[in-house]
């Protein structure tokens, strides 16, 4: 008992406080900024090993990139990786990030389905489903729930049975041996329901893009409500991103 | 000679791997291991070669530090004698050669589906109508787990046949974490594609598969890593071991209830990944080890940042072990629980934690040792009880170890000097065969190159691919309820496995 209490006692205070405003240690790749310096931009696209680079003007799509920074450290004069980790949006397109923009990328409240504030709004149980994940974005959505980050806080958990969930999180590029028992979990879950994808393998098929394992069928039937990028994404990011949607935070 | 001897990370042309006949092939390389138990199979696989299969076998020898390698040219319409009817360990093996090119063995007691590639020989065969052994009785249930698991973990089939509560027989299906990850070497060709998919064959052993694809890549280009890149390699293979033990002693407690015990060694493994991401810039190192350059030179800055973390990390570690190791509701729950004996683990070829629980000295550290392995003298640390018990008390004591090791390291980094990245073309006709002691054992990979320097195979071997059978046999005659743990203390990886 003595010893249990001095271990506890010894662990002080680990939860992170203010998980929209800590700054994350070292140098995290969040979002980058891109500035209007002219480079060989051939060069560039052609460096970036998931075609997330395009031109006209230079982009970056956090949907495909895997944050290697290959780009910033070729470029480091055209590119740069901020420590801002809060890039998930409900919005596909908000994930291209431009040249010359500097502002967040961040959920548009105005496009959010209105029952997603209503009935989430205080409570969020959600099922995780692996689909080719690589075991890096479960151990983040794991973390996210530890005495640190403790996404629990807020109301928002993970549930056994898609029977208890209010939707579906949803982690790599959705192989073929996936698919089905991928689509008998969400149409377990009762309605109404979310649809997150956590990752650049989820959001796009990432480094497997293109592969022939993978059936992405699913994702053409139903409306994502919030992409959550990363390789893997950053537990800060997972829980900014789920309160944003369902605005459980007060201002 | 009917096979060449090569060692870790070398490559030789592939006219040098000797072709012998089926008979012979089949006679020499069981015989390698038959009462050997100092050779294990590190790798056996096929690649087609016009309208025949060269089947290639890769026995590795921890007392000679070499590994041997031959060869056999035989077609898909052949049904042969089975390598597994002689030895168990060639089990997997063989069932991977016969899904992938049709190839019929005579004898093979369990020549079932491995992981339901992509391109499998028979198609008809669909991961949703495995052929599950079992049992017909009255008396006997069956209790179906899977693919999609209670917790936050990747997919897999789970298939018990139970008397009551306690567990008879164990299947274990896999399959549905399948990216064609093989194939995918061949396909994408850019170094930084090959890197990234290195990264993503387990998300939780990014070091350990992307330094063993960096030596495969550097040994077929013929270049010679710098120190420092080396160092990082060392060090960040280190590190993840120790944040992984330190995760899976979290996920043990969580397993038997002791919350204290879960949220400690939980929120441990935080500042091991937290420096991982001030040193490279992400959690689980992803980006950080890259084919012949120091992507993340490893500075005195961060060497005394890290000594600091290790600081603070070990007398809360230590604290917490001991009060764990010390609870006799959680040691009545590990001890004697799951066990797998030495001869079982000898009969399956497990490797890594999986063999060294139960007194199977199997460690690449210290039998083919790489980097800066060399230089120091790696004591693997064995148990003997193959037990649940045994499984987290090598992960405590490897705990203890590894952070002796990293302080030892960081007392001299070395000079990083700013230079160009090696690049290099791989060289024309080679085999190149790599193994690395990742966090859960030994990693395996095998290239070999047509005549432009182009890969025609890329070969993946997780620790996984073996032991899996080592947990359902761990599970027989124990109560269902303690599945998880058993599951735990194994902690094996389903995307390492399917690729």
């Amino acid at each position: 008992m003595f010893n249990n209490l001095k271990i506890v006692i010894h662990q002080g205070k680990q939860y992170i406080r203010d998980t929209a405003n800590v700054k994350v240690p070292g140098i995290f790749r969040g979002r980058p900024i891109i500035n209007s310096e002219r480079v060989n931009e051939t060069e560039l696209i052609g460096l970036c090993p998931v075609g997330a680079i395009s031109n006209n003007p230079v982009s970056i799509d956090l949907g495909k990139c895997t944050f290697c920074g290959e780009c910033a450290k070729q470029f480091p004069h055209k590119i740069k990786f901020t420590t801002d980790y809060k890039i998930s949006t409900n919005e596909r397109e908000r994930l291209i990030v431009k040249e010359g923009e500097e502002g967040p990328v961040e959920v548009n409240p105005e496009t959010v389905r209105s029952e997603i504030h209503r009935v989430f709004g205080s409570s969020l149980k959600l099922r995780q489903v692996s689909a080719g994940g690589d075991a890096s974005g479960e151990w983040e959505l794991n973390a996210s729930n530890n005495v640190q980050f403790d996404m629990g806080r807020y109301g928002i958990e993970f549930v056994a049975s898609p029977r208890h969930a209010d939707g579906i999180v949803i982690t790599g590029p959705i192989t073929e041996n996936m698919a089905e028992p991928l689509q008998i979990c969400y149409d377990a879950i009762p309605e109404p329901k979310i649809i997150v994808l956590v990752g650049t393998d989820a959001i796009s098929g990432g480094i497997h893009s293109g592969s022939s394992a993978l059936d992405r069928r699913f994702l053409d039937k139903y409306p994502v409500d919030l992409y959550i990028p990363g390789n893997p994404a950053h537990p800060l990011t997972i829980i900014n991103g789920l309160l944003d949607l369902t605005r459980k935070r007060k201002k | 000679m009917s096979y060449t001897t090569i060692l870790n990370n070398q490559t030789i042309p592939v006219s040098q791997i000797p072709e012998v006949n089926y008979g012979e092939f089949i006679g020499l390389n069981t015989g390698f291991i038959i009462s050997s138990p100092e050779r294990h199979c590190v790798n056996y696989f096929g690649v087609p070669v016009g309208n025949q299969i060269k089947l290639i076998c890769c026995i590795a020898d921890d007392s000679t530090h070499t590994i041997n390698v031959s060869s056999c040219l035989v077609k898909s319409s052949d049904s042969l004698d089975s390598f597994t009817a002689r030895h168990f360990s060639f089990e997997k093996f063989e069932r991977e050669i016969h899904e992938n090119f049709g190839l019929g063995y005579n004898d093979h007691p369990w020549l079932k589906p491995v992981r339901y590639a992509k391109n499998r020989y028979d198609q008809s065969k669909t991961i949703a109508n495995y052929p599950f052994y079992s049992i017909d009785s009255d008396e006997l249930h069956e209790v179906a787990v899977g693919p999609i698991h209670a917790g936050i973990i990747e997919p897999g089939h789970f298939r018990f046949i139970c008397n009551g509560e306690q567990i008879l027989h164990l299947e274990i299906q896999l399959g549905y974490q399948h990216r064609g990850l093989e194939q995918q070497f061949l396909v994408k060709k850019k170094l930084l594609e090959r890197s990234t998919l290195a990264e993503s064959i387990a998300g939780d052993t990014v070091v350990g598969h992307t330094t063993t694809f960096s030596h495969i890549w550097e040994s077929l280009c013929g270049i010679q890593p710098t120190r420092d890149i080396e160092f990082a390699r060392t060090l960040a293979l280190e590190m993840e071991r120790m944040a992984n033990h330190t995760g899976d002693l979290s996920a043990v407690c969580a397993d038997i209830a002791y919350q204290l015990g879960n949220s400690v060694f939980g929120r441990l493994r935080t500042p091991l990944i937290n420096f991982m991401q001030e040193w490279g810039g992400n959690r689980l190192s992803k980006g950080l080890i890259r084919p012949g350059r120091n992507q993340f030179p490893f500075t005195q800055e961060l060497a005394n940042r890290l000594t600091q973390v290790l600081k603070a990390y070990e007398p809360d570690f230590v604290e917490m072990s001991k009060q764990l190791f010390e609870l006799p509701s959680a040691l009545s729950r590990f001890e004697r629980t799951g066990v797998v004996s030495y001869d079982d683990v000898l009969s399956i070829g497990t490797v890594g934690m999986a063999a060294r629980m139960s007194g199977l000295s199997r460690d690449i550290r210290s039998s083919h040792p790489y980097s800066l392995y060399p230089e120091w003298t790696h004591e693997p640390i064995l148990k003997h009880h193959g037990d649940v018990y045994s499984r987290v008390q090598i992960r405590r004591k490897e705990v203890m170890q590894t952070m002796g090791y990293i302080r030892n390291m960081i007392e001299n980094v070395p000079e990083y000097i700013e230079k160009e990245p090696i690049a290099g073309r791989p060289a024309p006709d080679s085999f190149t065969l790599s193994l690395v002691e990742g966090w859960r054992g030994e990693i395996c990979h095998c290239a070999i190159t047509d005549k432009d320097g182009e890969l025609i195979l890329y070969k993946i071997k997780d620790p996984s691919f073996h032991n899996w059978l080592a947990l359902a046999l761990a599970v027989r005659n124990n109560e269902i309820s303690d599945f998880p743990i058993c599951n735990k203390s194994f902690s094996l990886s389903y995307s390492g496995h399917d690729l």
